[in-house]
């Protein structure tokens, strides 16, 4: 490296440490101004008048304009700390000591990256930017569908089908056009975490597989950045603050980051999304307005200043109550992320050797049953019609047993006419072999194995669920127990379930 | 009950959340007692209850989605009286008179 070339990194470094000294400077200076107000009281008719361009620009992407006022002609006007826009929009927040003039300066010159602009990233998003938080990042690679309307918020009926952060973004513009949004039209990955991350100072995690959830919390470590981590299902939600304060790895007195809590990623048939498990809007929303606090709550108080110990926010909307905090562990000391021992590195991360979707592994495509045993919607629908046809329309199946195996909820929202409804989940629990514990009864036969055995014993037993996977353990299940007589009686599944069923035979029928 | 049995049990609250339910019968919450003495006449700790919940409680089959290596599955949280299990000691953690175990499986929806 040359002389020239070594002075210009070493000049970049002594610039970037002033600006951080000086952003330091004036948020002490706000500081001992409100404190001057408060004791000097405001009868004096005084204001703190600052003599510099108060507008602070220590982040890059910081847009200062508006925040200076000189007209021409005039003797140099007061400088206030904040717009005249500023102080109307912000008004309600800002008189709360919580907030005051030095938190809205440091939310505006703070910028926040949203992972994932779902049921969690909208209303985060949406009372970040009411709040006026300077920049707010927006990644996800996906479209609005109009099965997420009842939760993702900042989604619209007329906007189905477009990129979800385009769709966000005019939202957000028309809630308050004076942030700077950035739009990332793509899925998180590995190999641009890195570079993303590294330009904002909060990181919210509102994605919705384990391999992200690694990868953020991963990415967030290496940088030093907080993470404010949420998820949800059904009716309940979690909520943990992590990496806060954000100390390098082997800071013991950093918060722990998600690898501590959870070191091994949980099996992937554990793993239940909202479109399997189902999802109540506000829950998911509630869960994404806490995110929202949370970053607040740390921007406000000033970054690596966290003195709350780590906890997980335990949300279950049908208990009561409904809210539970937990205390968590603090960073574990021999954690693969941030111990001093850690192997999570900037160089294996961005080489790709941490296969985040290999280490939380994916569930296979259930190939249970041999081709005998299936039959295409296709093929029962002969079957299916000529039964209908043969009852002169009158929809009952002789000649053969239908069993719908979804849930009983599913059911009720759309069948084939005919059919029987016995869950998978009372079909799974029952059990042919005997208990390994000595003080259960003996296996008494369940309900639906009678209900099956009573009904004609020669006639085939069709299984349909709503995607086809179900159905296939469901057939295992009944065979394990009998119910095909050793082999006389046929029972099978239908392939690719009521999903297939509604593709190419009934358009009608309910798609949910 | 005898003042002698009573001494034998231990009465505890134990819970389950993030769909662990489930595998419950849905049930989420479940006030019993449980010997005071594992199988080798030691004091119950939660090891003990794990296997003791998995062999007479669950009633679901699929066991590996509570329990994998003897111990709860990766992505469950084990919080006893409102703490990470791993403040108390985790599996070792003798359990006392009216102690709350909650068995939380961590959520990914988002
Ligand atoms: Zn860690």
């Amino acid at each position: 490296m040359s002389s020239v070339d070594a002075q210009i990194v070493a000049l970049h470094a002594q610039i970037a440490s002033c600006e951080t000294q000086l952003q330091r400077l004036r948020d002490q200076l706000f500081e001992a101004e409100s404190h001057r107000d408060i004791s000097s009281g405001a009868a004096t008719g005084q204001t703190p008048l600052s003599l510099v361009n108060v507008a602070p620009s220590s982040h890059p992407t910081e847009t200062s304009e508006g925040f200076s006022h000189q007209e021409k002609g005039q003797k140099v006007a007061k400088i206030w700390p904040l717009d005249k826009h500023e102080y109307r929009r912000y008004g309600r927040q800002l008189i709360m000591s919580e907030i005051g003039l030095t938190g809205q300066l440091r939310l505006r010159s703070s910028a926040v990256l949203v992972v994932g602009v779902g049921g969690l990233g909208c209303p985060a998003a949406a009372y970040l930017a009411g709040a006026g938080v300077g920049t707010i990042g927006l990644i996800d690679g996906d479209t609005v569908e109009e099965s997420n309307l009842h939760r993702q918020i900042l989604h619209s009926t007329e906007r189905v089908d477009m990129a979800k952060v385009d769709s966000a973004i005019a939202s957000l513009k028309s809630l308050n056009p004076t942030v700077k949004y950035v739009p990332y039209h793509k899925r998180l990955t590995a190999e641009i975490a890195l570079d993303i991350f590294d330009q904002y100072d909060v990181i919210l995690d509102c994605t919705d597989t384990p391999a992200s959830r690694y990868l953020i919390s991963d990415s967030c470590v290496l940088l030093e950045k907080p993470l404010v981590s949420a998820s949800a299902l059904r009716t309940e939600g979690q909520l943990m603050v992590l990496n806060n304060p954000p100390l390098p790895a082997g800071n013991a007195q950093g918060g722990p980051c998600y690898r501590c809590v959870f070191p091994k990623p949980p099996p992937a048939a554990s793993v239940v999304s909202c479109g399997d498990g189902g999802i109540l809007g506000p829950v998911v929303g509630t869960m994404g307005v806490l995110q929202a606090l949370e970053t607040i709550k740390i921007i406000t108080k000033g970054i690596q200043r966290s003195s709350e110990p780590p906890s997980l926010l335990l949300f279950s909307a049908f208990s009561n109550p409904p809210f539970r905090s937990i205390r968590l562990r603090t960073r574990k000391a021999k954690c693969s992320a941030c111990s001093a021992q850690a192997t999570v590195t900037r160089e294996a991360l961005e080489s790709g050797s941490l296969d985040y979707v290999q280490f939380c592994g994916a569930v296979s495509p259930i190939d249970a049953l041999a081709a005998t045993e299936r039959v295409s919607v296709v093929e029962y629908s002969r079957l299916y019609n000529s039964s209908d046809a043969a009852m002169n329309t009158q929809p009952s199946i002789k000649e053969h047993i239908l069993v719908d195996v979804r849930e009983k909820v599913q059911f009720e929202l759309g069948n084939l006419e005919g059919s029987i409804n016995i869950p998978y989940s009372a079909i799974c629990r029952s059990s042919a072999t005997a208990s390994t514990d000595p003080l259960s009864q003996p296996p008494s036969e369940d309900g639906w194995v009678a209900q099956l055995r009573n009904l004609a014993e020669d006639r085939p037993i069709y299984v349909v669920c709503r995607l086809g996977n179900d159905s296939q353990l469901a057939v295992g299940k009944m065979k394990e127990l009998g119910l095909d007589g050793g082999g006389t009686r046929w029972i099978g599944d239908i392939r690719d379930g009521l999903r297939a069923w509604r593709k190419r035979i009934d358009p009608d029928f309910p798609e949910y | 009950m005898s003042a002698a049995s009573s001494e034998d049990v231990i009465p505890i609250t134990v819970e389950f959340s993030g769909g662990l339910e489930m595998l419950f019968s849905n049930q989420r919450k479940l006030d019993f007692s449980i010997a005071a003495k594992d199988e080798s006449g030691l004091n119950s700790n939660v090891a003990f209850l794990v296997r003791y919940l998995c062999d007479n409680v669950m009633k679901d089959p699929r066991k590996d989605l509570f329990v994998l290596d003897d111990t709860v599955r990766p992505g469950i949280l084990v919080l006893i009286n409102d703490a990470d299990w791993e403040l108390e000691g985790e599996d070792k953690y003798e359990i006392q008179k009216g102690d709350n175990i909650l068995f939380v499986s961590t959520l990914h929806g988002g």
